[in-house]
């Protein structure tokens, strides 16, 4: 038995609490900021403790638009991240579980290029090509498009790797079996493949939901119209302007609202979230 | 490992279904790389119109420039603290929630929620909390004598931009630090208690030592993530600046591209990340399942 004391918890919990404290900082500061006026908060005397514009501010903020040189309503803003997300996880989902499904379960000439193929893409995040995709992006008149902000994030193998891990250690008798009652290679995936896979694409879902909403670097360069921006675009168009002029209060209600979505999907599902990151990563 | 049971019947059916991934891939993946790689060897006037072979031209140009170094220097300095000190801040967390505790699940949760905050958001609330004139803690730690303004000095722009992806980075370093802590066998730790030894001494020659291939992933994730991930930090923070103090090569990258015009020059820089980066996945493919196992 290793040996109880006392204290030892009692250090632990201080340690963890300092913890919490440091993670939650920030974000508390933001909260507070949005629920003061505009005045209060660029004095730079704010209190730490909640104001009373909270409404007026995150009502300007969703359906009048926090900006001045592009006051788009955050409402639209939120509505394009969640097209953007759902876009990008399901997508990755359907295409991945599709050429897993291919690699796994048949045999056929370039089987092992075709797993090369998409395997390399592990290691070429769209930062290292960013002009490149942009101008493909552009000839195919995709730009200011969801299309144009959805689909060149989905070409990657993390999806495909996950599905053919997990495909490998469904037993090879519910193939045997489903072979002898008749099913072909759609039933088989329809009716045995797909609802033992339910856990991993929960996963999946979870963690490229998270990866789509916060992109930031691609929705930047291929949107020019204010309409199409993400939240996260927003939130920094609205501080581009000189630092006295930023509305800082409608700022700090957009960027809780732009928490707000994957953050209930982490606390909300952190058993799915925990699988889905340890999986996807190893 | 492959499957000993398969369809063997349909010979396009497999090419049908690889078709969306492989087309998507190629469009927007291979293509666009295969161009970074063939106009990094390209001069390109200012219109796109007309681009001419140079050779090496833009390489030699580009590991001619001071500021391309100066660039590596940033990065290097950025990633070394980032992953130093998320790593040990995670790890001393991570240690401390893998104690018996009553409340852990509820810490576990409350530690590792950042990681759904997006980069840029992230690094938009240190701003605001840290912002010379109107930042909560500007304000004591100008009390303190010490003349805080991250959009005129250097350094302390680094030291926000660090602290910001820190922040970020600690949720996703604590989970797997906590996985890897919960899966040494207790009867290893007994041993050592019996044997005599303290919670430090337990920790430091059982603990971590059993821990090592955990830390090295980490070391490698995080490495990456400093490099890419943390590109909308310092976009929302400080755009590089102040005079390039906090422009990282992937901020470069996006910089000389899109303000300075000069795409062949970018073109060669993506391609120096790419072999970073496949080098960087070699090395974590090769030496993360042997070496570093006792």
């Amino acid at each position: 038995m290793v040996e109880h004391r006392p204290w030892n918890d009692i250090i632990a919990y201080a340690i963890l609490t300092l913890g919490v404290f440091i993670v939650a900082f920030p974000v508390y500061v933001a909260v507070i900021a949005s629920t003061h006026d505009a005045a209060t908060v660029v004095g730079g005397r704010m209190p730490l403790s909640p104001g009373g514009h909270a409404l007026e501010n995150y009502y300007r903020a969703v359906f009048l638009g926090g900006s001045r040189t592009a006051p788009e309503p955050v409402g639209r803003l939120l509505l394009n991240s969640f097209i953007t997300a759902m876009g990008i996880a399901v997508g990755k989902i359907c295409i991945s579980i599709l050429s897993a499904y291919a690699v796994v379960y048949f045999r056929f000439p370039f089987r092992k290029t075709a797993f090369w193929i998409i395997f390399v893409t592990l290691m070429l995040p769209v930062e290292v090509r960013i002009y490149p995709t942009y101008k493909v992006v552009a000839d195919l008149r995709m730009l200011d498009t969801y299309a144009g902000l959805i689909l060149p994030l989905i070409a990657s193998a993390t999806g495909t790797l996950l599905f053919r891990q997990f495909f490998m250690t469904v037993p090879d008798e519910l193939l045997e079996a489903s072979r002898i009652d008749g099913a072909g290679p759609f039933r088989f995936f329809w009716d045995t493949l797909l609802p033992l896979s339910v856990t991993t694409i929960s996963a999946l879902f979870v963690i490229q939901f998270i990866y789509g909403w916060n992109q930031y670097l691609w929705p930047l360069l291929i949107t020019t119209q204010d309409s199409m921006q993400t939240i996260v675009i927003g939130i920094r168009k609205m501080l581009v302007t000189t630092d006295e002029l930023a509305e800082w209060q409608l700022a700090m209600a957009t960027a809780v609202l732009a928490m707000l979505p994957p953050v209930a999907v982490v606390v909300f599902m952190q058993r799915l979230f925990v699988r889905g990151l340890v999986e996807t990563e190893k | 490992m492959e499957k000993s049971a398969v369809f063997n019947g349909s010979r396009l059916l497999p090419y049908a279904l690889l078709a969306p991934q492989l087309i998507i891939t190629f469009v927007f993946f291979y293509w666009p790389a295969s161009q970074a790689v063939l106009q990094s060897f390209k001069r390109e006037d200012a219109f796109g119109l007309v681009s001419e072979f140079v050779g090496l031209e833009n390489y030699q140009a580009l590991f001619a420039q001071p500021e391309y170094y100066k660039a590596m220097l940033t990065t290097l300095v950025f990633s070394t603290l980032v992953a130093g000190l998320s790593l040990s801040i995670a790890l001393l967390f991570a240690s401390q929630a893998d104690k018996n505790l009553k409340a852990a699940p509820v810490y576990k949760t409350f530690m590792i929620w950042p990681y759904a905050v997006a980069p840029a958001v992230a690094g938009v609330l240190w701003f605001f909390i840290f912002h010379p004139s109107l930042g909560t803690l500007a304000r004591p730690l100008r009390g303190l004598g010490l003349d805080w303004n991250p959009l005129l000095d250097g350094n302390h722009a680094m030291a926000l931009v660090v602290m910001s992806a820190v922040w970020k980075q600690i949720a996703y370093n604590f989970l797997f630090f906590l996985a890897g802590l919960q899966s040494i066998p207790k009867s290893v730790i007994e041993a050592g208690a019996i044997d005599g030894a303290g919670p430090m001494r337990r920790f430091w020659t059982i603990i971590f030592p059993l821990l090592s291939p955990t830390t090295f992933f980490l070391l490698v994730v995080n490495v990456v993530y400093v490099f890419f991930d943390t590109f909308g930090i310092i976009d929302a923070v400080t755009g590089g600046g102040p005079a390039g103090a906090t422009t990282t090569m992937v901020y470069k990258v996006y910089a000389d591209g899109r303000l300075g015009g000069d795409l062949g020059g970018s073109a060669a820089q993506s391609v120096v990340l790419m072999v970073i980066v496949i080098a960087l996945t070699a090395v974590q493919f090769k030496y993360v399942e042997r070496r570093v196992q006792y």
